[in-house]
């Protein structure tokens, strides 16, 4: 066994599966306090990179292109949640998702129509070359996804402990009559939420589009999310981070040490075989929050 | 927002209210004296670049005839657009509404799916099938796909292509004894057709082929190139398909495997594989049966009497020569050809489909012809008959400077002997599992 080739697939997994958490975390924030899986969350990390590159191509500096594309996410996600789910408010769980898998046709579509069909590239000034540590290769642009994306967890977590609206966030998550009979409002809590779902689908969207070129695969990117909040748990941030890493680490040593006895090419399913059977043992997820009904 | 970036937003809008309507983009009947292209394309959806880019090189040749010479000996082209979003689905339902129309020349779908379900339709309806650069291996083999032509390049002519290619840079085909190429192929039956025909190579040449899938999309191949950097090949052969190019190069620069010693295949060849990727595509090589860039006299005159009148169909003017867009003027050309070969033989009126298809039979380009056409280095000839419907196309390699693509080879000649023995055994066996009977193109040419 060759120990520092492990480690080197180890390392590449767990890094991979941050980028997974990126995406998974959009879900986990819209589940959480509104019960909705957004299926539309791939189709608003393609529209907020393809909004930020045409914005720079067009000669946008690149705080003026966030800041734009921020704007944009922000109408987009008040726009949903105001037209799609909150004349749909009371429906069953699988209406408010066929909603958002029209939603993310909808969005897939007009991103096209906005902003054309062109493959972009996007260069964030991070360059990829292998960095090595202890003879193990890592990639460096790897190593600053998984900072932002524990600058976003970290952020979050202060949000929702410390902020007014965070804690509205929790309220609503924890029991929306309660949190309506206190006097919050759903409404505009369910519009923030959308809005800051836009903003991690712009990270995401930065972070994967440097990654792999502004295109509309981009879109595809949920798929890999799906299995980490089967593990991980729909409703917890930390449920997205460890079940990513889960799901990354798995996907590359199967693929490396497993694929070649099968053919190869395991990648694509072998997470959603791991994330199958841990639905058997743990329905809820690593994280995420037993239903409990009283009858 | 500038100007023409508002009216480039306008005439997508208007696109996007046609497409919602199910109508048509240029809705076109032939009558008496057109000749009908049914195309169906895709202007949206994941593979959108790719399509833009060659139906929009395909119409505007057209346009060029047109507008030029007032159509084919007189007969103008006509053509409509129906959307398929590269689903295979759609691509049927395009087929069943377009083919109602008279007058239809061919089928270009440039999608293998659509090509696949469409071949037994086409056989009853005797209307030429064009796959050009891809299709089946095997409907190479005219005499018994009479109606299918995956003109200029099939996949097994490609591996010979890109190995004889590899053979050249190492100083010929006796140096590639003992050598390691690996193989990084699109986990789709695409991706898996030339595995066997690497395998023979392998051991015809006496090199290691290491066969690597990517599981579609391939937009995560680091334990893929892991692998590669622990085996350590002299070259790797890039057999994929839209994101998963520019990922492999991306990841090839983050475990250091060098871009050179990278060959693409013909669907990892254009600018949208290599931009994404930036710097990461710098030094990438890969094959074509096209050259690019717009310097050829046939896209001069492409610019300045399509586009010069405000009838080009890209968008954005920067495409027009890049390999997508090149590939649909080459296709134009041969279809072109086809049918101004079929005219002479049974006159200069709208022909059937079955005519058309004799026109494709008899579709012999030579070097000169080509350059009459104003198409010298653009593409290298063609040389269509009743048995090799891929018509022994040429390739050349072209290596990404990280600006433009630059052509880094002669024409190559794939290694037609070796294949074709392995073609006609798999034609064979389609024929007797279909009760198709043999033509003899020994007979055929003389009652002609």
């Amino acid at each position: 066994m060759d120990w520092s080739f492990f480690t080197e697939v180890l390392v590449g997994g767990l890094l991979s599966g941050v980028m997974y958490s990126l995406v998974a975390i959009g879900f986990v924030l819209i589940y959480k306090t509104s019960g909705v899986l957004n299926f539309a969350q791939g189709a608003l990390l393609l529209f907020a990179a393809l909004t930020f590159v045409s914005l720079t191509e067009r000669g946008l500096p690149f705080w003026a292109g966030i800041a734009l594309t921020l704007a944009a996410m922000t109408a987009i996600g008040a726009l949903i949640e105001r037209t799609v789910l909150r004349p749909l408010v009371n429906q069953p769980p699988i209406t408010l998702f066929m909603a958002t898998l029209g939603v993310s046709y909808v969005i897939e579509g007009a991103a096209q129509l906005l902003w054309g069909t062109q493959v972009h590239g996007l260069d964030l000034g991070i360059d990829d070359l292998p960095l090595e540590i202890g003879g193990v290769l890592i990639s460096t642009f790897d190593l600053f996804a998984a900072a932002v994306a524990g600058a976003m967890v970290a952020g979050l977590t202060l949000f929702f402990r410390y902020t007014r609206i965070g804690l509205g966030f929790r309220a609503v998550a924890d029991d929306p009559l309660a949190a309506l009979a206190v006097g919050l409002s759903l409404d505009r809590i369910w519009t923030a939420v959308w809005t800051a779902s836009g903003v991690v689908a712009l990270v995401a969207g930065l972070l994967w589009g440097a990654r792999l070129g502004v295109q509309f695969s981009l879109s595809l990117v949920v798929l890999k999310a799906l299995p980490v909040l089967v593990l991980g748990g729909f409703d917890s941030i930390a449920g997205a981070i460890v079940g990513g890493l889960i799901v990354g680490a798995v996907e590359k040593l199967a693929e490396v040490y497993a694929g070649p006895l099968v053919g190869g090419g395991i990648e694509g399913w072998i997470a959603y075989v791991a994330a199958l059977g841990f639905l058997l043992i743990r329905p809820a997820g690593l994280f995420g929050a037993k239903p409990v009904e009283r009858v | 927002m500038s100007r023409p970036h508002t009216l480039a937003l306008s005439a997508k809008a208007a696109l996007f209210g046609a497409l919602l309507a199910g109508a048509s983009l240029l809705p076109a009947a032939a009558h008496a004296d057109e000749q009908y292209f049914p195309l169906q394309s895709y202007r949206v959806g994941p593979y959108a670049a790719g399509g833009t880019g060659f139906f929009g090189g395909f119409i505007d040749y057209l346009n060029l005839i047109n507008t030029r010479d007032g159509g084919v000996n007189g007969v103008k082209l006509t053509w409509d657009e129906c959307e398929t979003q590269y689903e295979v689905e759609r691509g049927v339902e395009c087929y069943k509404r377009q083919k109602s129309k008279t007058g239809v020349a061919a089928w270009n779908p440039l999608s293998v799916g659509i090509a696949y379900a469409m071949i037994d339709d086409i056989a009853r309806d005797k209307v030429p099938l064009i796959t050009v650069n891809h299709g089946r291996t095997d409907s190479t083999d005219g005499r018994v796909f009479k109606h299918v032509f995956p003109l200029l390049l099939n996949p097994y002519s490609e591996s010979s292509g890109i190995v004889n290619y590899i053979a050249a840079r190492e100083g010929g085909l006796d140096k590639l004894k003992g050598k390691k190429i690996a193989v990084l192929y699109h986990g789709s039956p695409y991706g898996k057709e030339t595995i066997p025909i690497y395998q023979l190579l392998a051991e015809k040449y006496g090199f290691t082929a290491e066969q690597i899938e990517v599981p579609h999309p391939g937009n995560e191949q680091q334990s893929q190139w892991l692998s590669i950097r622990r085996s350590k090949p002299d070259y790797v052969v890039l057999r994929g398909w839209g994101v998963m190019n520019p990922v492999a190069l991306k990841t090839a620069q983050k475990v250091g495997f060098p871009a050179d010693r990278i060959i693409g295949n013909v669907w990892s060849n254009s600018e949208e594989d290599v931009i994404p990727a930036g710097d990461a595509a710098k030094g990438y090589t890969a094959i074509t049966t096209q050259a690019s860039g717009a310097d050829y006299p046939v896209l001069q005159e492409i610019v300045k009497t399509v586009y010069g009148a405000g009838k080009g169909n890209l968008d954005d003017k920067k495409r027009v020569g890049s390999v997508y867009h090149n590939l649909g003027i080459v296709n134009g050309i041969l279809n072109v050809e086809a049918v101004r070969i079929a005219q002479e033989k049974f006159g200069k009126r709208t022909l059937t489909g079955d005519e058309v298809r004799w026109g494709f039979e008899h579709l012999r380009l030579d070097p000169k012809r080509v350059e009459a056409l104003g198409a010298k280095g653009l593409f290298h000839s063609i040389n269509v008959t009743v048995a090799n419907h891929e018509g022994e196309g040429r390739v050349t390699f072209q290596q990404w400077d990280g600006a433009k693509w630059k052509v880094v080879s002669d024409w190559i000649a794939p290694d037609w002997a070796l294949l074709r023995p392995i073609i006609e055994k798999s034609s064979l066996a389609y024929a007797a599992q279909h009760g198709i009977t043999v033509r003899d193109p020994a007979a055929e040419d003389a009652s002609n």
